[in-house]
């Protein structure tokens, strides 16, 4: 779940990735990838390497699918745990300023 | 960019549920096409700058034809290069909406163009996003007014030659050299830096709008890896290496800061105003008789066909006219063939107690059939309980369904008795009039010449619908 010592953090939504490879391209840092793996519309999605992002937003902007993928700017900001019911499991969350009092799960951006 | 975090704009529709099939999280755009980005920096200005609740986005024809399925705002889908003019409409009746104009290069460029030159010489108070693939992505890669000299497409398989095709027209440009427009630029997207420039190109377009209802149009080279038959990637460093060689990025006019904004002004007409322009004689008080049937509930969907020349659609006219008189919700729409008269000829009325959404009638609750034709093409339209009128002094069968209600009239052969085939159409308002005790048959008939101007037949009108009235009651043992 990330190395918090990186500033940013990217998470591709795997079925929304169409696999167009422009933001594996655009990213400065070279932490994006095309997986080997398909999704299930048949392409080969981006995933992130885990770290080394600096929350520089480029591939969001590179990305044409308005939901594939989302950047955290300051990971090294978002620090609070919590039980996730739809990846089952504890996961980083994040608040948003015009959603007060909910939570959301970084890995899979749904409320938890 | 100080937001924390980037995510999917919230003008954008959680879940597309108007996109047909199992996949409503994806765009219909091919991978690495330019449109989605161009729609995301669209969403995330919209959402920065509040204006989500009033903007109208207007989807062209070409590949973007469906950005209604995506963005949560107002939507009016448009005919291709019809955008400038749906726009000048939606902004001028609402001032305070925020309207884009979103166009390929062929809807903008090609069957579009002078509605775009036009609304930009008035300098409407609208956005236009102008995106720029130098071909027609939508139908299949056909050459557009911006593909290259040389650039082969389905339509210049030996590549776009000036002599046969002319050159790419260079929009910006010529849009920049009008005196209204307020903010004209072309950007890129190509590499980070560009697509930046053109992120910070749109929202000042925008702000051109919401803060001075200024025109602005920005141009944006757009990928279309499919159309050019490239990857992704070949595609956008083609913007940048090839695209942008002949269609140089760049402001090609700003005049924002001196500009003092476009006055906004509905221009309003009175009630009375638009009486007097229509020539409509205005009673002076609402008449007794029509008053009695305020509590109606009607809901009736009519359609009247015939020959043209019938009087098919004044028949409709006068229904909805005098169902309106008679405080009801009416709706009147024609359709008729290229041959006005000797063709067919068909409308649409609406007559109800409650709102009309739409003027179309596909299934009617009354079939009007002036001619055989008419009844051999709708009989099976009408709904089960519905009623078909017919002209039997002109149709030679009886219509089959028996799950409606048949009433024939000689229509044509009462108007002859009278002195005119051409008021049949009368004959048979007087009758359903009568028939569903809709209105007020007198106050039809001291009001029929506010329908039918001509003073000549407006004696004969009059007596037909007497006698249409008249033929119902001997037979249908009518009150
Ligand atoms: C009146 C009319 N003429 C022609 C067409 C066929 N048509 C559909 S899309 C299109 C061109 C679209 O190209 P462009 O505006 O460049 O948009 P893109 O698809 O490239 O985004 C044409 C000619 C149509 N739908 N309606
Ligand atoms: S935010 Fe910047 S550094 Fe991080 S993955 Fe995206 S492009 Fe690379
Ligand atoms: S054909 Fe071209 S413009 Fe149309 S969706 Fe595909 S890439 Fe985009």
């Amino acid at each position: 779940m990330g190395d918090k010592k990186t500033k940013g953090h990217v998470v591709v939504n795997i079925e929304e990735c169409k696999g167009c490879g422009l933001c594996v391209e655009a990213c400065p840092v070279n932490v994006l990838y095309q997986s080997e793996k398909f999704n299930t519309r048949g392409y080969h999605y981006a995933q992130y390497k885990g770290d080394g992002c600096t929350g520089c937003g480029i591939c969001f902007y590179s990305c044409p699918e308005p939901g594939a993928i989302t950047v955290f700017k300051r990971w090294d900001k978002i620090t609070e745990k919590r039980f996730c019911k739809n990846c089952d499991g504890e996961r980083f969350v994040f608040t948003l300023e015009d959603k007060p009092g909910k939570y959301f799960c970084t890995a899979c951006l749904k409320e938890v | 960019m100080s937001k924390e975090i980037l995510k999917k704009s919230e003008v954008f529709y959680e879940v597309y549920e108007r996109k047909p099939g199992a996949d409503k999280l994806t765009t219909t755009y091919c991978p690495g096409c330019g449109h989605g980005i161009i729609h995301k920096m669209i969403a995330e200005a919209l959402e920065d700058f509040g204006v989500q609740d009033r903007t109208i986005f207007i989807s062209p024809v070409g590949c973007s034809v469906f950005a209604y399925y995506y963005f949560h705002t107002g939507n009016v889908q448009v005919a291709h290069g019809r955008a400038p003019a749906v726009a000048t409409g939606l902004k001028r009746a609402n001032p305070d909406s925020i309207v884009i104009s979103y166009q390929g290069d062929g809807d903008l460029a090609a069957i579009g163009g002078l509605e775009i030159l036009h609304a930009a010489n008035r300098g409407e108070g609208f956005t236009v996003i102008f995106v720029n693939n130098a071909i027609y992505g939508m139908t299949g890669g056909q050459m557009a007014p911006t593909t290259l000299i040389g650039q082969t497409t389905m339509t210049t398989p030996r590549g776009r030659d000036p002599v046969n095709d002319g050159y790419p027209i260079r929009m910006s440009e010529i849009i920049a050299t009008l005196e209204a427009p307020v903010y004209v630029e072309r950007v890129m997207l190509s590499d980070s830096k560009e697509i930046m420039k053109a992120r910070a190109a749109i929202r000042k377009a925008l702000k051109v709008q919401i803060e001075k209802n200024g025109f602005a149009f920005v141009e944006i080279l757009s990928p279309c890896p499919s159309g050019w038959k490239m990857t992704p990637s070949q595609a956008k460093r083609w913007v940048a290496d090839v695209l942008s060689k002949y269609f140089p990025v760049g402001v090609k006019k700003d005049i924002s800061a001196e500009f003092e904004g476009r006055k906004k002004e509905v221009k309003k007409v009175s009630k009375e105003e638009i009486a007097k322009i229509l020539g409509i004689v205005e009673a002076e008080e609402v008449d007794k008789r029509v008053n009695k049937y305020v509590d109606k509930d009607v809901s009736e969907e009519i359609k009247v066909a015939g020959f043209g020349g019938q009087g098919v659609l004044s028949l409709g006219i006068t229904l909805a006219y005098m169902g309106m008189k008679h405080g009801y919700k009416v709706s009147w729409l024609p359709s008729y063939g290229p041959e006005m008269r000797g063709g067919t000829a068909n409308c649409h009325v609406k007559i109800s107690k409650g709102s009309i959404g739409s003027p179309v009638v596909s299934y009617p609750t009354l079939l009007i059939a002036m001619n055989r034709p008419s009844l051999d093409r709708f009989e099976n339209d009408v709904v089960s309980g519905g009623i078909i009128v017919y002209d039997n002094s002109l149709i030679d069968r009886e219509p089959v369904r028996s799950d409606v209600t048949v009433i024939p009239i000689p229509a044509t052969k009462i108007a002859d008795e009278i002195g005119s085939t051409k008021i049949a159409n009368m004959v048979v308002v007087g009758a359903i009039v009568k028939y569903l005790d809709l209105m007020s048959v007198e106050y039809i008939i001291d009001s029929i010449d506010q329908v039918i101007k001509s003073k000549k037949l407006a004696d004969m009108n009059r007596e037909a619908i007497r006698k249409g009235v008249e033929y119902m009651t001997t037979n249908y043992k009518l009150g």
